[in-house]
């Protein structure tokens, strides 16, 4: 069997996987963001917080609770690395300095996972396990509950509320990202990750001499970084270290384990606004936009253009042999397609044009499918979008589940999507012109460009992933991509719930013969579109300059 | 204003007390409760998968390691030992530069463009130190003339992608099957085997796709070089 078919099947097993999965998993988050029992577990936790579970929130109160719990976070997180070196269990590690500590705790806090710092030699095992572990948890909860009440808000009428945001984050804790990632993080162990709390210790070599590891709780927090979307590794090398991703297989499975949520949280939506079909909709343009990209990426991989892979003889730099070009492009494009980041090959060496994808998939606004949440509802404010353009074509005021899409809705929706480019757009414009950032510049030319390109892209959007030849650990780059994560996570936020807020009060509209289906393949096709058009022309500029003069030079 | 404050801190008293549970849930109890069960049922694994050999550790079989020969007097970079099987290249390996009284193994790749050092839209014959032109050329000649033995040239393009590139981690414990089969004469020849033993050997241990089409074919380095030792022995 050649390489191109073994990738193939790759891609159709891990198909069959999440068609699978999608549909008790997806009915199971139904199951969990609407019933009206507590656990045990979860009212000693709702004790514990002081809050009631069962009380509702308007869209200002749900908001005023996330980001009261990510400041902390930030918070916490900056004490735990600026303190690292009086902690115990740190291995003796220093603590982190200011401008690092602030970028790490933003990052993780805001499901970036964006890594200045060395993770072998810069973090011990409390920040890693009780610190950046903990937020891989909680800001893929975050996100959920996100996505949660803009489909309430969809879902119900004539009233303000939305849920209860503590609720919400405990349970999708408790309830999903917990078991799901202790049983991922078992058959990684099994498979050969390390899980344990050795400290710094020397391994033979055969040829004599020695080796110096650390070990760590590599497994579980690897579980989590890919389930939670997060993608900070345990180690510089992130997934392409065998100890985080020993085997093909768990190759496979940590790409599983990234789209495995996002993908069922469309079921989950269709549940709970009471029409599956309408959740198959949006897993078709989710599909069809991932599986596109994919095939594209193995075939610029696969074809290695790029005078130093002719050279080489095969697009091999940064990747490794266990997984080869197939499974490095299949995780490539999920990564960047979710916000995860994490990386099994280092997307810096890809080819021009690979790397000008995984940039791409990242400037859709990781919707295809998207983070834990992020992706549903980045993809319903899209879905919004395209309902408005149709509304146009035809002269109907739109509407998308009964609900009518007008001035204020449209109004939010269109600030949605333009924060996230203005970060990108301003930030590295403003690096480029500036004289000090492009030293920080590995490559030279279109790469170096695209270098700060990606960077931005990778921090507005939330992914972490790199061209990691830039050298971020500077104070310029520490706090602009700093700013970029935390402005591109928590303004989307504001405006979705608004949304959501404006949509719950609505009053249901009938479906008349002059209805949109937004159910039938048709909308799905009017919304790949929208989202490669409106993607194209925001950043075919950038994109010019960086990954296309690159990979047509 | 002084009700607005009231309000805040309450909001962030309760947003610190919801962290610190989770903390306790996800930052505590999850990773013991996973260490315990790795521990208990997959020990080895779980501490690094380490290969003993003649009673002594010899590396782990999923980390990669250099099979160099001592280094000289005034040698920067030591040379290949080429008895044995040689591993990648891993030119992104970092080294302590924060915790500087550890010699840790920093993993990590080169992430050098596909274009880098390139004139022109190829790579000249003399590229530029330090790109990636210079590297893949200089590792493909290095590999020709080491492995070219008597009655076995190695051609420039019988060398495999993955001969002349650093890995993602720079810690790839393994090699292509064609790899391992351009180095067998050589490895042959310096031990005084059969080729047809050496390639037994390479055969042996040689890995195929997981399930026939989840990843690629591998050779594991150590493994390979552990069985080549035990077979020099037994001759």
């Amino acid at each position: 069997m050649g390489p191109v078919l073994a990738a193939v099947l790759q891609l159709l097993a891990l198909t069959g996987a999440l068609a699978l999965l999608h549909i008790p998993l997806g009915n199971h988050m139904a199951r969990v963001y609407s019933s009206g029992k507590h656990l045990r577990v979860e009212k000693w936790i709702y004790k514990a917080i002081g809050a009631d579970p069962d009380a509702e929130m308007t869209w200002p109160a749900y908001l005023r609770g996330i980001l009261a719990f990510s400041a902390v976070g930030v918070l916490f997180l900056y004490l735990l690395q600026r303190l690292q070196g009086v902690l115990p269990g740190s291995l003796g590690f220093a603590s982190v300095d200011p401008a690092q500590s602030f970028n790490t705790a933003v990052s993780f806090v805001t499901n970036t996972n964006w890594q200045s710092y060395y993770g072998e030699q810069t973090m011990g095992h409390v920040v890693q396990t009780a610190g950046l572990a903990v937020q891989n948890f909680v800001s893929a909860a975050v996100g959920m509950a996100v996505a949660v009440a803009l489909v309430r808000g969809f879902a119900r009428s004539r009233t303000g509320e939305l849920g209860n945001f503590w609720s919400d984050l405990v349970r999708g804790t408790v309830r999903i990202l917990v078991p799901v990632a202790a049983v991922g993080a078992v058959v990684l162990v099994a498979c050969g990750a390390v899980q344990n709390f050795s400290g710094i210790h020397e391994v033979g070599q055969f040829m004599g001499g020695t080796q110096q590891w650390n070990g760590g709780a590599v497994a579980s927090q690897e579980a989590i970084k890919e389930l939670g979307t997060n993608g900070g590794g345990y180690f510089n090398a992130n997934s392409a270290h065998p100890f985080e991703n020993p085997t093909p297989f768990t190759n496979l499975f940590e790409v599983l384990l990234i789209l495995v949520i996002p993908f069922s949280l469309t079921r989950t939506f269709g549940v709970l606004v009471g029409s599956v079909r309408q959740g198959y909709a949006i897993l078709a343009t989710m599909v069809t936009v991932w599986l596109g990209f994919t095939a594209l990426m193995m075939w610029t991989e696969f074809a290695h253009h790029g005078p130093a892979l002719q050279a080489a003889g095969g697009a091999m730099e940064g990747k490794e042999v266990r997984f080869g070009v197939g499974g490095s492009s299949i995780f490539a494009v999920a990564t960047t397609l979710t916000s995860t980041g994490a990386v099994d090959s280092f997307h810096s060496s890809f080819t021009g044009l690979g790397g000008g994808i995984t940039m791409l998939s990242m400037m859709l606004g990781e919707i295809a499918p998207g983070g834990t949440g992020s992706g549903l509802y980045g993809i319903l404010i899209m879905a919004v979008i395209a309902v408005f353009i149709a509304g146009l074509m035809v002269g109907r005021t739109p509407e998308y589940l009964g609900k009518k899409i007008g001035g204020r809705e449209m109004k939010l929706a269109a600030c949605y999507i333009l924060i996230t480019p203005a970060l990108v757009l301003v930030f590295t414009a403003a690096s480029t012109a500036l004289p000090t950032p492009p030293h920080s510049m590995l490559n030279s030319g279109a790469h170096g460009f695209s270098e700060v390109l990606y960077a931005f892209t990778s921090a507005a959007n939330n992914n972490g992933s790199a061209f990691a030849g830039l050298n971020a650990n500077t104070d310029w780059f520490n706090t602009t991509t700093g700013l970029a994560m935390l402005l591109g996570r928590f303004l989307p936020m504001v405006f979705v719930l608004a949304l959501a807020g404006s949509l719950a009060g609505q009053k249901p509209v009938p479906v008349t013969a002059g209805t949109l289906r937004t159910e039938k393949p048709l909308f799905t096709g009017l919304l790949v579109g929208a989202i490669l058009i409106i993607t194209g022309l925001t950043y075919f500029p950038a994109l010019a300059l960086g990954p296309l003069a690159e990979g047509l030079a | 204003m002084n009700n607005s404050f009231v309000n805040t801190s309450r909001l962030l008293g309760a947003g610190l007390r919801a962290l610190l549970v989770l903390t306790l849930v996800t930052g505590v109890i999850y990773p013991l409760v996973v260490t315990g069960i790795a521990q208990a049922l997959f020990h080895d694994k779980a501490n690094g998968s380490e290969i003993e050999a003649d009673g002594r550790v010899v590396g782990s079989s999923l980390i990669g390691q250099p099979y160099n020969l001592p280094l000289k007097k005034g040698q920067q970079t030591p040379e290949p030992d080429l008895r044995w099987f040689q591993g990648r290249p891993a030119d992104g390996l970092g080294g302590n530069s924060i915790n500087t009284r550890y010699e840790l193994i920093l993993s990590g790749a080169t992430n050098l463009a596909a274009d880098s050092g390139a004139v022109d839209g190829r790579c000249p014959a003399e590229p530029e130190d330090g790109t990636l032109c210079a590297r893949v050329l200089a590792a493909k000649a290095a590999v020709v003339e080491d492995n070219s033995v008597a009655g076995y040239p190695v051609q420039p393009s019988d060398v495999p992608a993955d001969a002349v590139t650093s890995s993602g981690s720079g810690l790839d414990p393994a090699i292509s099957p064609q790899y391992a089969g351009l180095q067998v004469h050589r490895v042959a020849a310096r031990n005084g085997l059969s080729v047809a033993a050496v390639e037994k050997l390479v055969a042996d241990h040689t890995q195929g796709r997981t399930l026939g089409f989840i990843g690629e074919p591998q050779v594991n380095v150590l493994e390979l070089n552990i069985a080549l030792e035990d077979l020099v022995a037994g001759k």
